[in-house]
């Protein structure tokens, strides 16, 4: 207990260093998104070149609505992926409780306004007992909700005998499909995205439970022995994801008509990307819900983009993944550049 | 040899080359903050063992970092036998025959004593196949060289603390140095473990070899090695001939002046309340029977020697760690801690000896800092952060407690340690805890910030907060507590006043053994000293 300690050589500046270097937080904040943004105009520019009906009103508000469940799911996890974990079951979840949407509302025949709740409370479940075997029983969060993964991937075959579950009222379709604004033709599910991705946005940088996640991902035993019950926290954390995996799941559903139990897989990686490519950090304590939506507005332009341009769907995962090798690369030498 | 004076900073250069197996002259190095080095100097001669002492803090490791190449000089020179070294790393460093033992072991716990003894260069088959009974092989010839009580075969997760020093020993040793500098090597060791480090240590000196021993153990120095420089705050300050001068000598020479204890507060303060009390503290790896109480306005100091279970008090106290047995009572009345989150519910805060590890978000704000043990008590409404409210609260204590910052948004990582540890003080004195738990306040600290840090402890007891303070400077103890516990392998040996104490009296209790390493409860109850009465 002895060791003398000696000053850490990362230390850059002088303890009185220069005035006005305060608030490089919030400037490194605004320069990230500007690079991911850039990004966005970058790619978006390139296709409209390439093929100007790319830019078409109809193209644009398909590209919008690609994004929502992609978009919606990737909200939530930016909450887990700040404190410094992992959330694999949002997928599967999602399906799940696209099915448990379908039983409430079709097999039970109950109100949609129940139905809808139902699910969102099955989904913040989920997440629930992801957080309860994180926090509780202590499990990284990559085996806890891998484990989720398969169990809510096996539950929706079962609970749906492994067929869809087809929506009979259109009242249902339209909270994805439908128009609230007169003539425009465009797509509910869009404007419930962009309300609800300023709710996350608000509660991650302006409310204690946002504050809580960056000091949980920036230094968990600190913020521990600081007197913050780190435990509850990310327990609220993790149901917090599952009521965006719930919310995913009734817009899924009533986007295709039908709650599908075997698809559902692979979106918990798109998620992640969408997170990753937004600047958010594997490691934790960094990262913005502006970023999320870009990154999940990234994935959705190529998708769309490529296809655009007739570039066959197998090469489309080969350039998504050398997109987010070079997002994150210049992200992280970005930040060599600034230290 | 005539007089304690050995060398001086005068001595002959070109004539002592031959005679110097290494030497270390006019060496300084700064880090942002702090010159941890300011014209070090050092002479080992061949065959020899010096000890070298200072206080923590007086630059030891930063010269082991020099030694190993981790960090570079900013000015001043190293010489082999004669011939300047420039080591460009930790594998130059054993390439030019300079073997280093950290304190703090770097062993893989998971892999075997052979595997780690010849990490980084096993021996292969067919150029690409690891050859294991190569490697057991080797590794069992050197062990026996040693004369170790080591199987090659065992992980060293399963060794005792004293073994895995010896593979420590063994892999430095395989290199085949020419100087060995050890770093505390005994301070997690027995009395029978430590002779039998000496032995080790005397095979090892020969006419072409040298070792530097760093230590705090004075008693230990004398069997050991023929003399000791002493170094403070960076400086080099002399050396003596361990057989003609007194510990009590070193000491002073260490400590640099006559410990001004009279600085620090003397009366008992008997009149005051208590405000906390523990009592049967135990945790299933260490503590054992813990019991202690704390007054309003005091400060009670913890000595003890590494792995005493000075922190493991702290640690349990807060329900960072879990516990076995034990209560408190907090103003008469017993409180269930069993997470840090109780802890600062009941205005128990601790600051940790890892800063940066345990004590801040390093990459986050002043402010964040400081708000984040009140954020919802204090700076939040309906669940909203007030982030005004932080920043001008913030700006507040920035003033009082003189945190040097050019803005309260300022990343604390770019602070240096002494303010540093002020953002944390902060952080605790807006939660208005009344129990402050610190643990190595000053560490990494600069001299100056020290003085600084301790007037601030003496305020805040005057204040009539009660301040902990777990120190392994036993200076630092002694001038800033009103009472001091001494601990020894998990259980309190001694009680002093502390303006009554003395270093060897504490050095008395916390070398206090009170059984056998291999079974700690068994033949405790014998030695034990009488259960120090807590409070009185």
């Amino acid at each position: 207990m002895t060791a003398e300690t000696a000053p850490a050589p990362e230390q850059d500046r002088p303890a009185a260093g220069g005035p006005g270097t305060g608030s490089g937080g919030t400037l490194k904040g605004r320069l990230q998104q500007f690079l991911a943004f850039g990004s966005l105009v970058v790619i978006c520019v390139f296709f409209a070149i390439a093929d100007p009906i790319f830019l078409s009103y109809g193209n644009i508000t398909s590209i919008l609505f690609a994004t929502v469940v992609i978009g919606t799911l990737a909200l939530g996890a930016t909450f887990v992926i700040i404190t410094g974990g992992i959330d694999l079951s949002v997928g599967t979840g999602m399906a799940l409780c696209a099915v448990v949407s379908g039983v409430l509302i079709t097999n039970m025949g109950l109100p949609i306004v129940v139905g809808v709740l139902g699910t969102l409370v099955f989904g913040a479940l989920i997440g629930f007992v992801n957080g309860l075997n994180i926090a509780v029983l202590g499990l990284p969060p990559f085996i806890a909700t891998l484990a989720m993964m398969l169990v809510a991937g096996g539950l929706a075959l079962v609970i749906s005998g492994s067929a869809p579950i087809y929506f009979d009222s259109t009242a249902y379709t339209d909270i994805s499909t439908g128009s609230i604004i007169p003539g425009a033709d465009f797509p509910n599910a869009v404007l419930i995205m962009a309300a609800v991705a300023v709710v996350a946005g608000v509660a991650l940088s302006r409310t204690v439970l946002g504050r809580y996640t960056y000091a949980i991902g920036s230094n968990e035993e600190a913020t521990a022995l600081s007197g913050v019950n780190v435990r509850k926290w990310k327990i609220v954390i993790y149901t917090l994801a599952g009521l965006f995996i719930g919310l995913a799941g009734v817009l899924i559903s009533a986007r295709l008509g039908s709650a599908q139990p075997a698809t559902g897989m692979g979106y918990e990686l798109q998620a992640i990307a969408a997170v990753v490519i937004g600047g958010t950090s594997l490691s934790g304590g960094k990262g913005s819900i502006v970023g999320t939506v870009i990154g999940a507005l990234i994935i959705s332009v190529l998708n769309n983009g490529l296809q655009v341009l007739a570039v066959p769907q197998e090469w489309q995962n080969v350039i998504l993944g050398t997109v987010i090798v070079v997002a994150v690369y210049a992200d992280r030498a970005r930040k060599r550049a600034a230290a | 040899m005539d007089g304690t004076k050995q060398d001086t900073p005068e001595a002959p250069r070109g004539a002592a080359g031959g005679r110097t197996l290494l030497r270390v002259e006019g060496v300084t190095k700064s880090f942002p903050g702090v010159r941890a080095l300011d014209g070090m100097r050092l002479d080992l001669r061949h065959g020899e063992a010096l000890a070298l002492v200072g206080e923590n803090g007086a630059g030891k490791s930063t010269l082991m970092k020099l030694l190993t190449g981790i960090h570079t000089p900013d000015s001043g020179s190293f010489f082999l036998d004669g011939e300047p070294l420039h080591v460009t790393g930790p594998r130059h460093a054993r390439e030019l025959g300079i073997g280093i033992i950290h304190q703090e072991f770097n062993l893989m716990p998971d892999l075997t004593v052979a595997q780690n003894v010849f990490i980084g260069r096993e021996p292969r088959k067919a150029g690409f196949l690891l050859d294991h009974r190569a490697l057991n092989s080797r590794a069992q010839e050197l062990i026996d060289r040693l004369e170790l009580p080591l199987d090659p075969r065992r992980t060293v997760a399963s060794l005792t603390v004293a073994q895995q020093q010896m593979v420590e020993i063994a892999k430095a040793l395989s290199h085949d140095p020419r100087v060995l500098i050890m770093d505390e090597p005994t301070a997690a060791l027995n009395d029978a473990e430590v002779r039998a480090l000496h032995q080790l240590i005397r095979r090892f000196l020969r006419p072409e070899t040298g070792v530097v021993y760093i230590s705090h153990r004075m008693e230990e120095l004398t069997s050991l090695c023929d003399r000791v420089t002493v170094i403070r705050d960076g400086r080099y300050v002399e050396t003596l001939r361990t057989d003609q001068v007194s510990t009590r000598e070193v000491i002073a020479r260490m400590v640099g002046r006559e410990l001004d204890t009279g600085a620090g507060p003397q009366n008992v303060r008997q009149d005051r309340e208590t405000l906390l009390s523990v009592s049967g503290l135990s945790t299933k790896a260490l503590l054992d029977d813990v019991t202690f109480e704390l007054r309003e306005g005091e400060i009670l100091g913890f000595a003890g020697l590494m792995g005493a279970g000075r922190t493991e008090v702290a640690r349990a106290l807060v329900g960072a760690d879990p516990v076995t047995s034990g209560t408190v009572t907090l103003r008469g009345r017993r409180v269930r801690i069993s997470n840090p989150a109780d802890a600062a519910r009941h205005r128990i805060g601790y600051l940790s000896e890892d800063r940066k590890q345990l004590g801040l978000l390093v990459e986050d704000g002043v402010d964040t800092n400081v708000a984040l043990s009140s954020l919802d008590e204090r700076f939040a409404s309906f669940g909203f952060v007030r982030d005004r409210a932080i920043r001008s609260r913030a700006e507040e204590l920035v003033a009082a407690l003189r945190i040097r910052t050019p803005s309260v948004g300022q990343t604390v990582k770019n602070l240096s340690g002494g303010n540093q540890q002020k953002v944390v003080i902060a952080k605790w004195l807006v939660k208005e805890c009344d129990v402050l738990i610190f643990d190595e306040p000053t560490r990494g600290i600069d001299v100056g910030a020290k003085e600084e840090i301790y007037r601030l402890l003496n305020e805040l007891a005057q204040q009539g907060k009660s301040l902990i303070v777990i120190s392994s400077e036993l200076p630092e103890v002694l001038r800033m507590a009103h009472r001091v516990l001494v601990m020894a392998e998990g259980r309190i040996t001694g009680e002093l006043a502390a303006h009554e104490a003395t270093q060897e009296q504490v050095m008395h209790y916390a070398t206090l053994r009170p059984g056998a390493p291999t079974a700690p409860s068994a033949a405790h109850d014998s030695t034990r000293p009488s259960t120090p009465k807590a409070g009185k």
